[in-house]
C-alpha cells in the first residue's frame, strides 16, 4: 500500500491487538476509526481494513498472513478507506489484490515468494510523463473535464481529468515532462485553489460518479462464434459464465480478454491458479490485438490474487479491479473487465463472515451476498461520463462462477444470475467431447439478442436475425429428434428430419466449435461469422429442396463441398470472400444429384427412406 | 531466555486445548506440551484472545490432564530442518526420522507453511514429461511444474499407477537444454496421510526394488497415527520439496496420498472449533486451505528446479461432485480420473479418458516438444472416442442394427481404443512416438472425412503412413 507520509499523522489512531484468528484481527482502543478504514497491523505493519466496529473493539481483515502476530502489538488506523491510486502507469501493470505491483514486490522482497509487510507504490513516482495540456489559463472546467493527456502506451492515451468535486477557472497549466506527483494544472474556484496532479486516489468501495447512464445497445464482439452469433453481449453489459471445473471457464475468459472489442481490458484472477496468471502475463505481450496491431498487453492491466495468497485481499481485488475500470471508463473508453472467479470472492466473503461470527445464510454464505454481488455488477454499464464534452464510456463485466459440483442452484450462481443479463452455461458433457467453447446452446441466453439484432441487421442487409433464428431452431429441433432416435433408431426418421440432423451437426461442428489454440480459428470477425452461418443454412435450404426432388440422401451428405464447409473456419480473415464462392460449388454439386425431370417429383414426399 | 512454562490449561476438546493467562504468545506459534508421564507433544496456536491461547495438539489430546501438564510456547513457527541428505530417508508426519538412522544435519530450517509464490516470478511450465503411459502422454500430457491429481476411488489401482509414473517419468526433448539435467537431479517426495501400512509398504517396496529409494524422501503418517498430524504431513513434504527444487536445483515429483484423509482431519479440527460448516460439514475455507498446498507446485524464473505434484484422492462413493474432488479440480491443472467400469473389465490403467484433462498440455506439446501433430491428434481421438461411446450406448438400447455405418465404425473404434490404447502393462514404458503412432493407426478405423479436428497437412503426412504400416 502507498504510505501516506506525515501529513496525515494527526489523523492516525493507535490501538492494540486483542485477538487473532487467521486473517481476522481484533483491536482495542480505536475510538474514531471508521468502517472500512485502512489500518497497519502489528510491528511489521500488515495492511488491513476495518470490517466491524463494536464499542471499543474494531474487527480488521488483514490482507496479509497474520502468523507471528501477538496481542498487545500496535494497530494504526490511517483514517481513510481502502483506495487505489489512479494515474498513468496502470496499463501493462501486474498488481496484487490491493494494487501492489508484483514486480516491485519481487524486488523489495528479493525473493520469488511474497513476504509480508512490503510497502511499494502502485504507481511509479519517479517516471516522467509528457503532459500535453488540453486546457489553457482562463478556461472554466468542471469535474471530469480533460485537462491534458499523456501517452501511456502506444495505444492508450491517458486523459488527466478534473477530479470529482473540483471545478473552477484554470489559473495555470504546467506542460512538459512531469512526474505523477507534480502539479500540472491549478484550478481556482472563487478563491479555493486546487492543485491537480496526475496522481489521484479513489476509495475502491465507492462507485465513481457519471452524468447519465445509457441503454446497452451496441454490441461488443468477441470473435467467439457461439457468443457473437447466438448469445451476444453489449458494451456495458454483464455476463456470467458458470461451469464445473474443466469446462473451460478460464480459456473463455482468456479468449475474451484477447479478442473482445474493448479499448481497455482489466483482468482479475481472483483466487485462481498462479500458473494461469503467469500464462496471461507471458502470452499477452506476444499476441497482437486485431484492432490496433499492437501487443494485447498495451491495453491490459492484470490483477492477481491467486488462491494461495491471503484470502482477505481476494475480497478486495474485485473492487480494486472495478475501480480501475471505472477510471478508464471516465476517460471515455470502452472497458471490459474479466473476473475469474467470483465464486472465490464469495468464498472469501464467507470466510470473513464466519470469523466475525455472523449469522450464516444459505450454505454458510453471509446473508448480504446477494446485495454485494448486485452492487458490484451494477457498477458496469454504458454511460455519458462526467465532463462537459459528453464523452461516452462503458464497462462490460464478464464474471466466471465456479459452482461446487457444477450445481447451478448454489447461492453464488443464483445471485449472479439475478443481476447479469447474459448467461453462458458451460456443459461438462460438451467439454468431455472436447467441444469448445463448451457453451450449451440450449440452456444459455442473452437478453441483449433482440436489441443487438437491429445493429447487425443494419450491417448485414437485414439477413442477420433471420439466419440466427433459423440456425437456433434447427439446433432446438435436433435436440428433440435425438430423443426420438434414442427411442426408435435413426432409420425411423424421414429424409427431411435426417437433413435437419445433418445441418445441426454441421452447425455444431463447423460453426459453434472453435479451437482457441488454432492460430486462425481462435478469432472470427463478424463478417466471417455471418458468411459461415449463411453458407451452412444455405446448404440446408438447397439440400432440403434437392431431397424433395428425389436426390439420394447419402450422396447429398457426402458431397465434396461439405468438407469445404467444414474447413471454412480455417480461412484467414483476408480470404473470407472465398466462403461466398462455396455457394456456387454447392449449387452445382447439389444439382448434379437431382434426377432429370425432377419437376415431375415435386411434392412427391412419399418416398421416405 | 527460557520460554515461560504454563500449567494453566483450562479446557480440552477434541484436538484442541485452551491455555489461560498467557503473555507474549504469537499467532501460529509452535507449542511444546509435556505430559505428566514426561511424554512430549507438539501443537500450534490457532487463536489468541488477549490472555488465552487456543492450541491445536498434533498428536491428539488423549492423556493430557488439566493440572499436571506443562505448556511451553517456543516463540517460533513450526519449522522443518532440511538438507539434501533427506533423500533416501523415511520420516514420520512431523518430519522426524523413523528409519532408525541418525538425525539430519540440517542445512537450514524452513517454515512449513511456506510463502505464496509471486505469480510474477513464476515461469510457465512447458517441459513435457513422458510418463510412458499413453492415456497421460498422448491425451493428458503432463509438464514439469504442473499439479495433476489422480481422482480414484476405493478398490482402484491408483497406487500402482502413481508408482509407475514415479518410476518412468522422464523429460524428453528439452532435457539437453537444461544444463546437466541428469537422472540424479530428479527426486521424489512422497507424503502419505492416513494410508494403511500395506499401502505404504507397497510404495517403499517398489521404490526399493527399482532403485528409486535413494532419490526419494518419504513422509509417512499411517492410518493409526494421530489424525491431526495429517494437517502438517503434506506441508512438511512440500517444504522439503521446495528446498530440493529451488535450492538444490532438482526436479521433484511430489506424490501426496490420500488427500481425502487430510480433508477429514481438517474437518475434525473445524468441528472442534465449532466453525460454521460449508458443504458436507467441511469448513468453508477448504478451498483456500487446499490451495495453499497445491499452489506450491511450479517453476520459478531463473531456477532450474521444479515441483510437479501428483496428489491422489479417493472419491467417496465415486462421486466427483463431492467437495474434496470438486475443490481439488478447481485448483489443480487438470485431473486424471480412474474408471471403475474399465477396471472391472480388467483394463489397466483404468483411466476414464473423457473427463480426464490436463490444462497445461497445450504449452508442453507440439513441434520441438513432442511432435507437430500431437494437439490435433489428441483432439480427434477425444472426439472420436466420445462419439464411439455414444454410438455404443445407442446400440445397447436399439441393437447394432439401428446404427449407421459411420456410427458402427466409431463404435468399433472405441472398443479397439480401449483395448489397445488405454490398456497397457504396468511395466510397459511407451515412448511418445509410439503413443502418437498408435493413435494414428487407430484413426484408420474411421472415415477420413470425419477427421475434422486435424489439419489436412497432418492427415496427408501421418495417416498415409499409418495406413501403409497397417498394410
Amino acid at each position: 500500500m502507498p504510505n501516506e507520509k506525515n501529513e496525515k499523522n494527526e489523523k492516525r489512531i493507535k490501538g492494540v491487538i486483542e485477538r487473532i484468528s487467521g486473517p481476522l484481527v481484533v483491536a482495542r482502543g480505536m475510538p474514531g476509526a471508521g468502517m472500512y478504514d485502512v489500518v497497519h497491523v502489528g510491528e511489521i505493519g500488515l495492511v488491513g481494513e476495518i470490517v466491524e466496529l463494536k464499542g471499543d473493539l474494531a474487527s480488521i481483515q488483514a490482507y496479509e498472513e497474520t502468523s507471528g502476530l501477538m496481542p498487545g502489538e500496535p494497530v494504526v488506523c490511517l483514517g481513510e478507506p481502502l483506495s487505489v491510486e489512479l494515474g498513468p502507469g496502470i496499463i501493462e501493470q501486474f498488481y496484487d489484490g490491493i494494487q501492489r505491483p508484483l514486480e516491485l514486490i519481487e524486488k523489495a522482497a528479493n525473493s520469488h515468494f511474497i513476504s509480508r509487510g512490503i510497502n511499494v507504490p502502485a504507481i511509479d513516482r519517479t517516471k516522467k510523463w509528457k503532459f500535453e495540456p488540453r486546457v489553457k489559463a482562463g478556461d472554466v472546467v468542471e469535474t471530469g473535464d480533460v485537462l491534458g493527456v499523456v501517452q501511456e502506451t502506444v495505444i492508450v492515451e491517458h486523459r488527466i481529468m478534473t477530479p470529482p468535486g473540483v471545478k473552477g477557472t484554470v489559473r495555470e497549466v504546467r506542460d512538459g515532462e512531469r512526474t505523477v506527483e507534480e502539479t500540472v494544472v491549478i484550478i481556482d474556484d472563487n478563491g479555493t485553489i486546487s492543485e491537480v496532479k496526475m496522481l489521484q486516489r479513489w476509495p475502491v468501495r465507492r462507485p465513481r460518479p457519471v452524468t447519465k447512464r445509457l441503454a446497452p445497445n451496441v454490441p461488443m464482439s468477441t470473435g467467439q462464434r457461439v457468443v457473437d452469433a447466438f448469445f451476444p453481449i453489449a458494451l456495458g453489459g454483464t455476463a456470467c459464465v458458470p461451469g464445473p471445473f474443466g469446462s473451460g471457464k478460464t480459456v473463455i475468459q482468456h479468449q475474451f480478454a484477447k479478442w473482445a472489442q474493448a479499448q481497455i481490458i482489466v483482468y482479475v484472477g481472483c483466487g485462481e491458479r498462479g500458473n494461469e496468471m503467469t500464462d496471461v502475463l507471458l502470452e499477452f505481450p506476444e499476441l497482437e490485438d486485431p484492432q490496433s496491431g499492437h501487443p494485447l498487453m498495451k491495453r491490459t492491466t492484470l490483477i492477481a490474487n491467486t488462491s494461495n495468497m491471503p484470502v482477505a485481499a481476494r475480497e478486495a481485488s474485485i473492487y480494486t479491479a472495478i475501480t480501475l475500470a471505472e477510471y478508464y471508463r471516465d476517460m471515455g473508453y470502452s472497458v471490459a473487465l474479466m473476473a475469474d472467479s467470483t465464486s472465490r470472492w464469495a468464498e472469501a466473503l464467507r470466510e470473513m463472515s464466519g470469523r466475525l461470527e455472523e449469522m450464516p445464510g444459505e450454505e454458510g454464505y453471509p446473508a448480504y451476498l446477494g446485495t454485494r454481488l448486485a452492487s458490484f455488477y451494477e457498477r458496469a454499464g454504458r454511460c455519458i461520463v462526467k465532463g462537459q464534452d459528453g464523452r461516452e464510456g462503458s464497462i462490460s463485466v464478464i464474471g466466471a462462477v465456479s459452482p461446487p459440483g457444477g450445481d447451478l442452484s448454489e447461492p453464488v450462481t443464483q445471485n449472479t444470475l439475478r443481476v447479469t443479463k447474459v448467461f453462458w452455461g458451460l456443459d461438462a458433457n460438451l467439454a468431455y467431447q472436447r467441444h469448445f467453447p463448451a457453451i450449451n446452446w440450449l440452456s444459455s441466453y442473452s437478453l441483449y439478442t433482440e436489441t443487438l439484432d437491429e445493429y447487425w441487421n443494419d450491417r448485414f442487409d437485414n439477413e442477420w436475425s433471420g439466419l440466427r433464428i433459423e440456425a437456433m431452431s434447427l439446433l432446438e429441433e435436433e435436440d428433440q429428434l435425438r430423443e426420438v432416435v434414442r427411442l426408435v433408431g435413426i432409420d425411423a426418421l424421414s429424409k427431411e428430419d435426417r437433413m435437419v440432423l445433418e445441418t445441426a451437426k454441421s452447425l455444431r461442428e463447423d460453426f459453434l466449435h472453435q479451437n482457441a489454440f488454432h492460430e486462425i480459428d481462435t478469432y472470427a470477425s463478424m463478417d466471417k461469422q455471418f458468411r459461415m452461418l449463411k453458407t451452412i443454412v444455405r446448404f440446408h435450404h438447397l439440400g432440403m429442396d434437392a431431397l424433395k426432388k428425389g436426390a439420394p440422401m447419402n450422396d447429398l451428405f457426402n458431397l465434396p463441398v461439405r468438407e469445404q464447409i467444414a474447413r471454412m473456419r480455417y480461412l484467414e480473415e483476408s480470404r473470407i470472400a472465398g466462403i461466398d464462392e462455396l455457394e456456387n460449388a454447392m449449387k452445382e454439386q447439389i444439382n448434379g444429384l437431382v434426377p432429370d425431370g425432377a419437376a415431375a417429383f415435386k411434392g412427391g414426399e412419399t418416398n421416405v427412406a | 531466555m527460557l520460554p515461560k512454562e504454563y500449567r494453566t490449561i483450562s479446557g480440552l476438546s477434541g484436538p484442541l486445548m485452551m491455555v489461560e493467562n498467557t503473555t507474549d504468545v504469537r499467532y501460529d506459534e509452535l507449542v511444546e506440551i509435556e505430559l505428566f508421564s514426561g511424554e512430549k507433544r507438539r501443537g500450534r496456536v490457532l487463536e489468541i484472545e488477549s490472555t488465552r491461547a487456543l492450541v491445536q495438539v498434533f498428536e491428539g489430546t488423549s492423556g493430557i490432564d488439566v493440572s499436571n501438564t506443562k505448556v511451553h510456547f517456543l516463540g517460533r513457527v513450526l519449522t522443518l530442518p532440511v538438507a539434501r541428505s533427506m533423500l533416501g530417508r523415511a520420516f514420520n508426519g512431523r518430519g522426524e526420522p523413523i528409519d532408525g538412522g541418525a538425525n539430519l544435519i540440517p542445512d537450514k530450517r524452513l517454515d512449513i507453511n511456506g510463502m505464496p509464490m509471486n505469480p510474477f516470478s513464476r515461469d510457465f511450465p512447458s517441459e513435457f514429461i513422458q510418463t510412458g503411459i499413453s492415456t497421460i502422454d498422448g491425451l493428458n500430457p503432463m509438464v514439469r511444474g504442473q499439479k495433476l491429481p489422480i481422482f480414484s476411488a476405493s478398490g482402484l489401482p491408483h497406487n500402482r499407477m502413481a508408482a509407475q509414473i514415479a518410476r518412468q517419468a522422464t523429460v524428453i526433448g528439452g532435457a539437453d537444454k537444461v544444463a546437466g539435467a541428469k537422472q540424479e537431479d530428479f527426486a521424489v517426495v512422497f507424503a502419505a496421510m492416513g494410508i494403511t501400512f500395506e499401502e505404504a509398504s507397497f510404495f517403499m517396496e517398489d521404490f526399493r526394488r527399482t532403485g528409486a529409494l535413494q532419490r526419494t524422501a518419504l513422509y509417512i503418517n499411517l492410518a493409526d497415527d494421530p489424525a491431526i498430524e495429517r494437517i502438517t504431513t503434506p506441508r512438511i513434504a512440500l517444504t522439503a520439496a521446495e528446498y530440493l527444487a529451488f535450492e538444490c536445483d532438482m526436479h521433484v515429483v511430489v506424490i501426496l496420498t490420500d488427500l481425502t484423509n487430510y480433508c477429514e482431519a481438517l474437518r475434525e479440527i473445524s468441528a472442534a472449533r465449532k466453525e460454521v460448516p460449508g458443504r458436507r460439514g467441511y469448513p468453508g475455507y477448504l478451498y483456500t486451505d487446499l490451495a495453499t498446498m497445491y499452489e506450491r507446485a511450479g517453476r520459478l524464473k531463473g531456477k532450474s528446479g521444479s515441483i510437479t505434484q501428483i496428489p491422489i484422492l479417493t472419491m467417496p462413493e465415486d462421486d466427483k461432485t463431492h467437495p474434496i474432488p470438486d475443490l481439488t479440480g478447481y485448483i489443480t491443472e487438470g485431473q486424471i480420473i480412474l474408471s471403475r467400469a474399465l477396471h472391472r473389465r480388467g483394463i489397466y490403467p483404468p483411466v476414464d479418458v473423457l473427463p480426464s484433462l490436463s490444462r497445461l498440455k497445450d504449452k508442453g506439446i507440439g513441434k520441438d516438444r513432442t511432435r507437430e501433430d500431437h494437439a490435433d491428434l489428441m483432439n480427434q481421438l477425444f472426439a472420436a472416442y466420445a462419439r464411439g461411446k455414444e454410438a455404443k450406448e445407442l446400440a445397447v438400447i436399439l441393437g447394432e442394427g439401428a446404427l449407421t455405418e459411420e456410427d458402427k465404425a466409431f463404435a468399433k473404434f472405441s472398443d479397439v481404443f480401449e483395448d489397445k490404447y488405454i490398456r497397457q502393462g504396468e511395466y510397459e514404458n511407451r515412448t511418445i512416438e509410439e503413443t502418437l503412432d498408435l493413435g494414428w493407426s487407430l484413426l484408420t478405423l474411421i472415415p477420413t472425412k470425419e477427421l475434422k479436428r486435424i489439419r489436412d497437412a497432418y492427415i496427408e503426412k501421418y495417416l498415409k503412413k499409418a495406413e501403409s504400416a497397417k498394410g
